[in-house]
């Protein structure tokens, strides 16, 4: 089982990434759930919610604790809560910023992990970009996808789809694109450096 | 239909494949999206005939439904928490008058303290309203139990309630089976009413009953459910034919063959201690699960059955009677009776404490050993509770308690996990 939590603020489509990331695990035929830490949302608040993948049903109903991946929506978290709680020791990170982890300084974090499992995506910049809102959960998926090769592009695209029509699907699935061949190109850098 | 839905969505689904002509509801917290859905349904006429009645309270979505009912509609409402509360004359009346009323109860906690979250307090304190209570473990589960429900209800005329975690199961994305119209029709017949209000043969419904015949009156509703105990099986087993899944009946047990411990639950929380025992089981313990899918009725007999072959059951409930202990553990101790068979209770997840792997394999060894209280409180922080005790016992005004126990573990909004 892989289990993923994402974090994020009240109105950043948290809640909504997961839910996604688990329509796109279903479209490759695994189970999936997903579910929000649960309580009353407000604009702005931290919000977490919880994305588990498996090849048979899922019966766990327990909020993920140690999870293999974390992405984080919003970076001014960092000062806020431990978002790093329970992250198994080979697992990925996907943060959205523009700057890069030792900028935000978060070397300590990152020593004695694999680099090749930490990734940062100006994702907000993207969603700016090609669907006009500054929501970064679409292009944190698809860089998410790149990052772990744990669901593919066309599986993001499909619970795009599944989720919008017209021009916000075209949107978002452009701003999904380039994210997840910027998270490709910046993990070969990485692996090679 | 195989989809990845949210469970709030799928039970809407499987609730408009049932062809209700009148859903009433209060929209406001606490509600779910089952109505919210159902209601876009009915407006964008994907969903007709029916009629979606916005009432003005929780009151008035049971009395509007009672009325509906009676007229002969197949009536449909969804509510929990403090909004089942504000119906209860109501609740009560719907069973009283023997009105085939199915109602979600997308179980949550009762205030105060205000708490919008997790446990089974609001539905199982109607326990004895007369209405029936089938408990769904999975989203798919949730599902199946409404077309069950409908079908249940209308053959007895009496009303039941479908209910599901709020929260855990209500705002989960998983996998769900959704039914073709064509499956549903032929499982659930149209409703024909055993009473109804028709100007063609008017009868009136609700008659004051004296010393004289009440007591009948009320032996027939239990006797309904002691009917009920034969049809859910019965039903379940049709339901199995038809669409090819296990779904509902009395109660489910799982490895249980062998066992000398026997978890018993309700609701979701099955599937982290299936986990769990799955888990002990690999490391030798002789461990299994008892789910109870109908709490009212009661199956005495069919609990009876499952655990005399075990040497102990914990019944882990997310409940409390408030100066008794277990509520579903009452149930259970009743059905066993005079077995020899020792009995733990443990309250968990009330106000949505969640209920994790790790506590469950610690509570479930000590239930082996038979080193538990007979009634423990799971993760409960006792320091919290001295403190408050202690304060108590020294300060006259000590003041209120939800406001010092959140003071005394700086609980910030930011908190997760």
């Amino acid at each position: 089982m892989f289990q993923i939590r994402i974090h994020g603020r009240g109105g950043q489509g948290v809640v909504t990434a997961t839910e996604m990331l688990s329509v796109a695990a279903f479209e490759e035929g695994r189970h999936a759930q997903a579910f929000p830490s649960f309580g009353s949302e407000r604009t702005g608040a931290p919000v977490v919610a919880f994305c588990r993948i498996d090849d048979k049903e899922i019966r766990l109903r327990e909020q993920i604790m140690e999870p293999d991946a974390l992405i984080i929506q919003d970076p001014t978290l960092l000062h806020q809560i431990d978002v790093f709680a329970g992250l198994k020791s080979d697992g990925y990170v996907l943060l959205n910023t523009s700057h890069t982890f030792e900028a935000l300084g978060l070397g300590d974090v990152l020593k004695g992990r694999k680099a090749e499992r930490f990734c940062t995506l100006p994702a907000t910049e993207l969603g700016l970009k090609h669907v006009g809102r500054p929501i970064p959960n679409v292009p944190l998926i698809a860089g998410f996808a790149a990052l772990s090769d744990i669901i593919k592009l066309e599986s993001v695209i499909k619970a795009i789809n599944a989720k919008f029509s017209g021009k916000v699907a075209q949107g978002n699935i452009a701003a999904a694109t380039e994210a997840y061949n910027l998270v490709k190109e910046k993990m070969k850098g990485s692996v090679h450096a | 239909m195989l989809k990845q839905t949210e469970g709030s969505k799928a039970v809407a689904e499987a609730v408009a494949l049932c062809r209700p002509e009148v859903i009433c509801a209060y929209p406001i917290s606490p509600q779910t999206h089952i109505v919210e859905a159902l209601g876009e349904m009915v407006k964008s006429g994907e969903l007709t005939p029916c009629e979606f009645i916005n009432v003005e309270s929780e009151f008035a979505a049971m009395s509007v439904a009672i009325g509906a009912s009676a007229a002969g509609a197949r009536s449909y409402t969804a509510t929990a928490s403090q909004g089942l509360l504000f119906m209860v004359e109501a609740v009560y009346n719907a069973a009283g008058l023997g009105l085939p009323i199915v109602m979600t109860v997308a179980n949550r906690a009762i205030g105060a303290p205000i708490n919008i979250w997790n446990d089974h307090s609001d539905s199982l304190s109607q326990r004895d309203s007369g209405w029936m209570q089938l408990f769904a473990e999975t989203n798919q589960e949730a599902v199946d139990l409404h077309i069950q429900a409908f079908r249940l209800a209308e053959e007895l005329s009496m009303p039941i309630m479908v209910c599901m975690d709020g929260f855990i199961l209500t705002h989960a994305f998983e996998r769900v089976d959704i039914p073709s119209q064509e499956q549903v029709d032929a499982y659930l017949p149209k409703f024909e009413p055993r009473q109804v209000l028709d100007p063609a043969e008017p009868v009136s419904i609700g008659a004051m009953v004296g010393p004289e015949a009440f007591m009948e009156v009320r032996y027939l509703a239990h006797a309904k459910q002691m009917q009920a105990l034969e049809l859910i099986p019965q039903l379940a087993d049709e339901f199995k034919q038809q669409f090819g899944r296990d779904s509902g009946g009395l109660i489910r047990t799982y490895r249980i063959d062998g066992a000398e411990t026997v978890i018993i639950a309700m609701g979701s929380v099955l599937g982290t201690i299936k986990d769990v025992v799955d888990e002990m089981r690999d490391a030798g313990h002789k461990i299994g699960v008892l789910g109870i899918i109908s709490f009212r009725p009661f199956p005495l007999d069919q609990v009876r059955e499952a655990l005399l072959k075990s040497k102990r059951f914990l019944v882990l409930e997310k409940s409390l009677a408030v100066g008794m202990g277990g509520i579903v553990a009452t149930n259970v101790r009743m059905a066993v009776t005079g077995c020899g068979l020792r009995g733990f209770t443990a309250v968990a997840g009330l106000g949505g404490r969640p209920i994790p792997k790790s506590s469950l394999h610690k509570l479930f060894r000590e239930a082996e050993k038979e080193s538990l209280h007979p009634l423990t409180f799971v993760d409960l922080d006792w320091d919290a509770v001295h403190k408050q005790l202690e304060r108590e016992r020294h300060t006259r005004r000590s003041g209120p308690i939800a406001e010092n126990i959140l003071h005394d573990k700086g609980v910030v909004s930011a908190k997760f996990g």
